[in-house]
């Protein structure tokens, strides 16, 4: 069997800035994997090679056994087996809900008009914003934008789903929602490779959870291992920053 | 509080002889004084009666119509609109080409943008009206003289308009872009369905203050030299104020643009401010 999502030796640079340095990932047909690290460790830059959003400067990426990275691929349609979902949203300000939905069907995969409208719907019932279908992105809290991005998304039939920090730029009482719906996701089989900052949901949700520092994998498990009893001393760090947020302060007080 | 003030300022620090405010007052008092002074000096100056008959003559300006709207307005406004239709096409064009990653595009719209910004409206109209007929043996465009206006009108215009487009694709963020990208739409698809779009959007004021700056612009059209029927309002209203060695036409062909003009910059206004609620 193939894998849903495989990466062998990837390495980006931006100019002299080398930002991956050789990250070998896979992912099977419906895991969820979750990378976690600091911020600026490459997790972004990781998600946007994957669907080739950036061209990896070296290294190679297979989706479902076809490899994107080859040359004469053509990546638009290879990249319609991908769903992305973004930190910012970026649902397109112009169209109403509906539109933003169904654009990319009926203009990429030439659905007819009526059809597009019922896959859309379904998938924005789905992810519970229906009724919003005739507004603008401009007239939705960040928690159903985000959802709206999803059914989106979900609205091409993508074989995988890329969410990089989809809850980040949410206020806190919206996180709940827009979780909720990937864990219905998972729970439906999808393969999501999901960056994310959110503990509770990579351990409960993940498959697999993969720590990065500095464009490499330190660390990679069951959930239970890696967060839980991570081996490596940068992991602990970094999880003891992040699940105990208000304890730097002492920390920074205290060596004196 | 009024009490806790008087002692403060009654306290250590002197207390200035005039406030701040009050030279502020007494400032704007003696500016408006001066304005008045100016203005009446002037109203005392002037010849009112000969400028009543030379520029607001009644009689002169009932010769003017309907002539002055159905000849001089419809010309301008047929000019006007055709050659910013044509102006918008072009335009978006070239800056397409602009931010192409083609570098001949580049180097060929570079160009178009400096030589049509760079030379004054009037020569491109006497290059138009002269020179290509020379040039370009027995060669007539459709519709003359409206195409040869409307391609000429079009041409200047076109590269303030690339400009502008220029700007406002910029303006459109990335993540646009790398959402459409994401769903499978190729970069012309991208382009055409998410970018233009919502840069022409973005500039929509400036795109209008450029209408109104052709209005302006196809007063010069009168280089291209014409027959009657083609005169616009200015050649309208400069040629019968010759004629009649009353200036009241001409002033009156102001009025008109101004006709045009004003409601367009109150458009504009109103874009803009619209513009600033929606960014909130
Ligand atoms: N387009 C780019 N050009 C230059 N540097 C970039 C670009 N994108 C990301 N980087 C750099 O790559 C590093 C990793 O960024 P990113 O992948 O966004 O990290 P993360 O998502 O883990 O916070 C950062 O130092 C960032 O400044
Ligand atoms: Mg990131």
């Amino acid at each position: 069997m193939t894998h849903a999502v495989q990466l062998i030796g990837l390495h980006k640079s931006f100019g002299d800035l080398e930002v991956l340095k050789g990250i070998d990932l896979t992912v099977e047909q419906g895991q969820v994997v979750c990378v976690i690290g600091p911020s600026g460790s490459g997790k972004s830059t990781l998600l946007r090679c994957v669907n080739l959003l950036e061209q990896p400067t070296a290294g190679q990426v297979f989706v479902h056994g076809a490899e994107l990275t080859d040359i004469d691929v053509d990546i638009d349609a290879a990249r319609r087996r991908l769903g992305m979902v973004f930190q910012q949203f970026n649902l397109f300000g112009h169209l109403s809900v509906l539109d933003n939905v169904t654009i990319a069907q009926r203009r990429v995969l030439k659905r007819p008009k009526r059809e597009a409208a019922e896959i859309a719907m379904r998938n924005l019932e789905k992810v519970g914003v229906a009724e919003k279908a005739k507004q603008y992105p401009a007239q939705l809290s960040g928690g159903q934008q985000q959802r709206v991005a999803i059914a989106r998304a979900l609205s091409m039939d993508p074989a995988v789903m890329l969410f990089d920090e989809p809850t980040s730029a949410l206020d806190p009482e919206l996180v709940g929602d827009v979780l909720g719906v990937m864990r219905q996701l998972a729970n439906e089989g999808m393969t999501m490779l999901v960056v994310t900052h959110e503990m509770q949901f990579a351990r409960e949700v993940g498959d697999a959870v993969l720590f990065m520092d500095e464009g490499l994998v330190v660390e990679q498990g069951p959930p239970a291992q890696v967060i839980s009893a991570p081996q490596h001393e940068r992991t602990r760090e970094f999880l003891h920053r992040v699940l105990n947020p208000t304890h730097l302060d002492e920390e920074a007080a205290a060596p004196q | 509080m009024t009490t806790d003030t008087t002692v403060a300022e009654a306290g250590p620090t002197p207390r200035a002889r005039l406030s701040p405010r009050k030279r502020k007052k007494i400032s704007l008092g003696i500016q408006y004084a001066l304005f008045v002074v100016v203005i009446a000096a002037l109203v005392l100056a002037a010849d009112w009666q000969s400028i009543q008959h030379v520029f607001f003559n009644v009689n002169e300006a009932k010769k003017a119509f309907p002539e002055i709207l159905t000849i001089g307005m419809r010309n301008t406004v047929i000019y006007t609109v055709s050659g910013y239709v044509l102006g918008f096409f072009l335009g978006l064009v070239v800056a397409l080409m602009r931010l192409s990653d083609v570098l001949p595009y580049r180097i060929i719209a570079l160009f178009y943008i400096e030589i049509f910004r760079g030379l004054p409206a009037i020569v491109v109209f006497v290059i138009f009206g002269f020179g290509v007929p020379i040039a370009f043996d027995d060669f007539e465009l459709p519709y003359d003289p409206y195409g040869t206006v409307a391609l000429a009108l079009g041409l200047v215009s076109a590269a303030y308009l690339a400009e502008t487009f220029r700007a406002g694709i910029q303006a459109v963020p990335k993540g646009q872009i790398e959402a459409a990208r994401s769903l499978g739409m190729s970069q012309t698809r991208s382009t055409v369905t998410v970018v233009i779009p919502q840069a022409i959007r973005i500039v929509v004021p400036p795109l209008t203050n450029e209408l109104i700056l052709l209005f302006k612009d196809s007063s010069l059209v009168f280089a291209i030299g014409f027959t009657l029927g083609s005169y616009e309002l200015y050649k309208f209203g400069e040629s019968l104020s010759t004629q009649t060695a009353n200036s009241t036409p001409l002033i009156l062909a102001g009025a008109f643009y101004l006709c045009l003009t004003v409601p367009l910059g109150y458009l504009v206004r109103k874009l803009e401010a619209r513009q600033k609620r929606g960014r909130v």
